[in-house]
């Protein structure tokens, strides 16, 4: 998912300290305010853990937006008419924003912006497994907006009533724009299917191509996400990986019905007595190697953002470097 | 004098009042290198939608923020004075509205 952090084990001897033995008033505090559903602001006394816990979580999603602007990106100079292109470049925009705003929330936290980005562009800080693929045809800008988009969806409705203020404002946010992605990508996808052929093709390919890295974006099962009961524990996570995966994949089916393509999954079957689709075995091992670094566009996907980043030195030097003398030449006029 | 040589753009805090009548609320934050540049960016990063009329940028740094910790010294007394509201009075039923 957008917040792949609470599945990605802690480096070797860097485990996250646990709730400690001694508890304190001030913790005492904190866990009846958590237990009480109520929300953590940045001010409040907080444990290291749980403070650790969400700015690696938040920065990671922040990450995910903006890595995520690259693959759409790309499409933009060749949208199929100024209708499409208009739409895609607003969305990117977003994508945008929306990392600004978590960006924000996590420096609530006590993080700086520079550390953030120095922990994407080192490759130390992760984002999510899926802006690691390519987008091959213009379909997969569609599929992207109604699949990954719907995945991140899923994900990020239950962050709204995350128990970190700062965090589950900014996602009320961004749920509120990313519903309008999800539909254009959606839209998209029908008018091609109603095209050529070959148009069609295009469509069914995509979909094949992403269906299941969008099912191995909720993370890992349940047991095997090592963070996912501390994170429950401080109202951070709400609902289960494998919980939101069965959502998505109920949600989705009657979509794609209506869309006329087919869910590569032979297994994909509707189970009267569970009331829920059964669904196929997802590749792990795939999801690991890409989370690792070793998708097939990992390499790219960090180089272009690095790239932009050293690129736009000058401009934040600049606007830097006339502040300043703006505020000399204020002090020399009022002396 | 020197201001000193600042490597991140300072931090702005982010009002916007959504309607004319309404009062500016407190939106977000962002990096900006100056006034004007913190405006435009809160422009595009906040108001895509229609979001505003209006909007205010002040400094992070310039706002005086009320301690956690004194909580219950700041807001508890009032919670005793129920008197200083109109449900406490009770007003004969013939009166009606008042």
């Amino acid at each position: 998912m957008y917040t792949q952090a609470m599945d990605i084990p802690d480096e070797p001897g860097k485990k996250l300290a646990s709730v400690s033995t001694t508890v304190s008033d001030q913790e005492a505090a904190f866990e009846a305010r958590i237990d009480a559903d109520g929300r953590i602001e940045p001010q409040d006394w907080m444990p290291d853990a749980y403070r650790k816990t969400l700015v690696r979580q938040i920065s990671q999603h922040a990450h995910s937006e903006i890595v995520g602007m690259l693959p759409e990106g790309n499409w933009i100079s060749r949208a199929p008419s100024l209708k499409r292109k208009a739409i895609l470049i607003a969305k990117v925009q977003d994508e945008g924003g929306h990392g600004l705003y978590l960006y924000s929330a996590a420096e609530t936290l006590g993080t700086s912006r520079d550390q953030m980005l120095e922990g994407l562009h080192s490759g130390k800080a992760k984002y999510s497994s899926i802006f690691n693929y390519p987008t091959l045809n213009w379909a997969d800008v569609g599929v992207i907006g109604w699949l990954v988009d719907g995945a991140a969806i899923m994900n990020q409705i239950p962050l709204c009533r995350c128990s970190y203020g700062p965090y589950s404002r900014a996602m009320i946010r961004v749920c509120k724009e990313e519903s309008f992605h999800q539909r254009q990508g959606y839209e998209a996808l029908l008018v091609m299917m109603q095209g050529t052929e070959a148009q069609k093709a295009m469509v069914q390919d995509a979909v094949n191509r992403l269906w299941w890295k969008c099912l191995a974006m909720f993370g890992p099962p349940d047991a095997d996400s090592p963070h996912s009961a501390q994170g429950m524990r401080w109202g951070i996570k709400r609902i289960s990986n494998d919980e939101l995966r069965q959502k998505f994949i109920d949600a989705t089916v009657p979509q794609a019905k209506v869309l006329g393509v087919t869910l590569p999954d032979p297994d994909l079957k509707w189970n009267e007595e569970r009331q829920h689709h059964d669904y196929g075995q997802i590749d792990w091992q795939e999801f690991w190697n890409t989370v690792e670094g070793n998708g097939p566009c990992n390499k790219e996907r960090l180089a272009t953002r690095v790239k932009a980043h050293n690129d736009g030195q000058w401009v934040r030097d600049a606007a830097l470097a006339y502040t300043r003398k703006q505020q000399q030449r204020a002090q020399k006029e009022a002396a | 004098m020197n201001t000193p040589a600042l490597k991140e753009w300072p931090l702005w805090e982010v009002f916007v009042r959504s309607k004319q009548g309404l009062e500016h609320k407190h939106c977000g934050s962002l990096h900006a290198a100056d006034a004007a540049q913190a405006l435009h960016m809160a422009r595009d990063v906040y108001t895509r939608r229609q979001e505003g009329v209006s909007i205010w940028v002040v400094p992070s740094a310039a706002i005086t923020a009320s301690n956690p910790d004194d909580k219950g010294e700041l807001f508890d007394p009032a919670a005793d004075k129920i008197y200083r509201h109109p449900t406490f009075y009770e007003i004969p039923e013939e009166v009606g509205h008042m």
